[in-house]
């Protein structure tokens, strides 16, 4: 795509074989010590994508048209907008007052949460058949209604959790973006939601955003066997930590 | 208490650490800590009050409690009386239109470094301009040598960093490669291992060794592990030259990374007793960044851009080659958009060089910061004319492994050209003898064929 003439691959480009090796961006070549115009330009649309994905809206209407009979509940943070979101992540993991009357107490297995996190792009994509995935391996369990979370840092999950009377909590939320990838998703299973739990206290599943990442179905057999691990330990976190993925750089 | 009265209003500040923390430039960092100015006119109040403040103020008012902290144990244990006498019956204001004065050379700042504080660098850096910050950083040069020499006047050294997200051998050395072939590499060749195991550890180790021995290249490698795991590689006979470790300005944030000042001091004699350095003994890698104490809780509610001067003051303590703040890496919470990324990176550079320390700044953002790679050509360029002793080198700008954006093998190549900077001396003669090194100082192209025999070797060797 960016190669100067003298690296196009179609001609005999010396990287060409040590590029099947790395993603990084090799041999790109040079304009005097600048890079390339194609190289400059695909940096630029590989970053455009990415800020595409931190600012998108998070689109719950269309989310919420996807599940169908499945019962969903919408709530935001307690962060006002997209700026405040990001320079303010306590506020992220808090439910806006509104937000926070309107949640139901129950008595639940297991709450979803979907929430937007650094990217409703992954969530706009993998959310839903992710979930549906995971709903299919769940005979027995009561679920809460499904949470769609706008303004959403992965600790919200505790307090929409403790208020919906959840047993645990598993948070769909979108992941930072990168460079080579602006679209994935990662799940947080927390035991016993309630706010202050830390980082150690969960597990994740991280990278699903098929066909490059993690698959639904795998990422869904992962989950169910945490959730079951996690019932019968009375416990998410590090004691799960053997089997389970370890915590990623979280949203 | 600390109080002033602008026009009609007063502003008062109960404490040292509040009043530094409301003199600092804007940025979402303190404001998440909730210790940052109420409003403009207050943080303009700080200063003037900042200005009238005596240096030995903070000699005397610790801002970390001296029981409770051994960073500020460091400090306070380690002041250089002596050297700090000639500046003593300064104000913070006077400082620095003394550090702004011809009186206040490279020699002169050198001898003073040792009776200074962080806390003092801090303070003074609130009063001063980006230009201040560039003015006096660029005067006060610091060097520090391994197998090359790095921080000399009119000379540019990179990190060559060739991260990989499995850590895999080939694609590594692909990286090293384009990174040598473009003059990069001189200050070290460092990865971030995707896995921080011992037994990983010491394959990176070796395989770096085996590049750097079969190309005799005058630089030092690293892998970026915990410490404990370099103190075991080296155990276990591993060619190791250089020991890394985050550190940060607090004990208690030190401690969020599982070292303490006891453990900084064992990775470096285990380095020492090596003796693999050949101009110099300078065997220690840091890195740093404003708001990581923060974001573990152990900022004892002093404003970010203080608590990383004091992580200075933790590694001027063990004589490091290579001190690195990763400025724009932790995120918007802390750094919010390019404005507030060059304003630390400005702040570090300058604080670090202050205290005596080798600084270079990774110059770099996340996806979810308002900056782009314009802010870093800024950055960049403001540093190389601030004298940083080295910058990194990420093939392509885009750092695989990490998922950010740094500066590339391409950007040092500017910056060098645009300032007439060279690499290493020790590294430079390297490239003259591989026929890289063009008469006008730049990187020569290998032609096509000289190129192809070099990677299809570098490939067989795998």
């Amino acid at each position: 795509m960016s190669d100067a003439p003298a690296n196009d691959p179609s001609t005999n480009d010396p990287w060409a074989r040590l590029r099947l090796a790395t993603r990084a961006r090799i041999g790109l070549g040079r304009a005097g010590d600048a890079l390339p115009t194609g190289a400059l330009l695909d940096f630029q649309l590989a970053h455009a994508r990415a800020r595409d994905a931190v600012h998108t809206p998070f689109d719950t209407d269309a989310l919420a048209a996807q599940f169908g009979n499945v019962p969903v509940v919408r709530v935001v943070s307690a962060a006002p907008s997209r700026a405040v979101y990001l320079q303010r992540p306590d506020l992220g993991r808090r439910l806006s007052p509104e937000s926070a009357a309107a949640l139901p107490p129950g008595l639940f297995d297991v709450a979803f949460v979907i929430g937007d996190g650094l990217s409703a792009t992954a969530v706009h994509a993998h959310a839903v058949p992710t979930l549906k995935a995971i709903l299919t391996r769940l005979d027995g369990w009561s679920v809460a209604p499904v949470v769609l979370a706008t303004g959403c840092r992965v600790a919200l999950g505790d307090d929409i959790g403790a208020r919906l009377g959840a047993g645990m909590v598993a948070v769909l939320i979108g992941e930072r973006p990168g460079l080579s990838t602006a679209d994935s998703l990662g799940i947080y299973l927390t035991y016993e939601p309630k706010p202050g739990r830390r980082d150690s206290e969960r597990n994740c599943i991280s990278n699903i955003h098929p066909p490059d990442g993690l698959g639904y179905e795998a990422a869904a057999d992962k989950l169910a066997w945490l959730m079951r691990e996690a019932r019968r330990l009375k416990l998410t976190g590090v004691s799960l930590k053997d089997d389970a993925p370890a915590l990623d750089a979280r949203p | 208490m600390h109080a002033t009265t602008l026009g009609h209003t007063r502003h008062s500040f109960p404490d040292l650490k509040a009043l530094l923390a409301a003199a600092s430039p804007h940025r979402s960092g303190d404001a998440l800590a909730g210790i940052a100015a109420d409003s403009d006119e207050q943080r303009a109040a700080a200063r003037f009050i900042l200005a009238d403040l005596p240096l030995k103020t903070f000699l005397a008012e610790p801002l970390i409690p001296y029981e409770e902290d051994e960073v500020t144990r460091l400090i306070h244990d380690s002041h250089d009386a002596d050297a700090f006498a000639p500046i003593a019956s300064l104000t913070v204001g006077q400082f620095r239109e003394w550090l702004l004065s011809e009186s206040a050379d490279n020699p002169t700042l050198a001898a003073r470094a040792p009776g200074l504080t962080p806390e003092m660098v801090a303070a003074v850096s609130k009063l001063m301009r980006n230009q201040d910050l560039i003015a006096v950083a660029r005067k006060a040069r610091v060097t520090a040598a391994f197998r090359s020499t790095l921080g000399l006047p009119g000379r540019l050294s990179v990190r060559l960093q060739p991260n990989h997200p499995t850590d895999d051998t080939k694609g590594i050395a692909a990286s090293i490669l384009d990174g040598l072939l473009m003059g990069c590499g001189d200050a070290v060749i460092g990865i971030n291992p995707a896995t921080d195991s011992i037994p990983n550890t010491i394959r990176l180790l070796e395989l770096v060794e085996g590049i750097r021995t079969r190309y005799a290249i005058p630089t030092q490698s690293c892998v970026l592990a915990h410490v404990t795991n370099t103190i075991a590689a080296i155990e276990r006979g591993a060619p190791v030259d250089l020991v890394f470790q985050s550190i940060a300005g607090t004990e208690a944030a030190n401690r969020g990374f599982g070292i303490d000042l006891a453990i900084l001091k064992e990775g470096r004699e285990a380095a020492l007793s090596l003796k693999r350095g050949t101009v110099g003994d300078n065997v220690m890698y840091f890195e740093t960044g404003q708001g990581a104490a923060l974001s573990a809780d152990a900022h004892h509610g002093v404003d970010q851009q203080t608590v990383e001067a004091r992580a200075y003051a933790v590694a001027r303590a063990f004589k490091p080659l290579l001190v690195n703040t990763v400025v724009g890496f932790i995120g918007p919470e802390y750094l919010y958009d390019g404005k507030q990324i060059i304003r630390a990176g400005l702040e570090d550079h300058f604080c670090g060089k202050l205290l005596g320390v080798p600084m270079g700044v990774d110059v770099c953002y996340t996806n979810h910061a308002e900056a782009d790679q314009d802010d870093m050509d800024t950055l960049l360029t403001l540093l190389g004319v601030a004298g940083v002793n080295f910058v990194m080198g990420v093939p392509g700008a885009d750092d695989v492994m990490l998922n950010y954006q740094s500066t590339s093998f391409h950007d040092a190549l500017y910056l060098r050209s645009a300032l007439n900077l060279r690499p290493a001396p020790e590294f430079e003669r390297w490239l003259e003898g591989m026929g890289l090194l063009r008469a006008d100082g730049g990187i020569r192209d290998l032609p096509a064929p000289a190129l192809t025999n070099l990677l299809g070797q570098a490939e067989a060797a795998e």
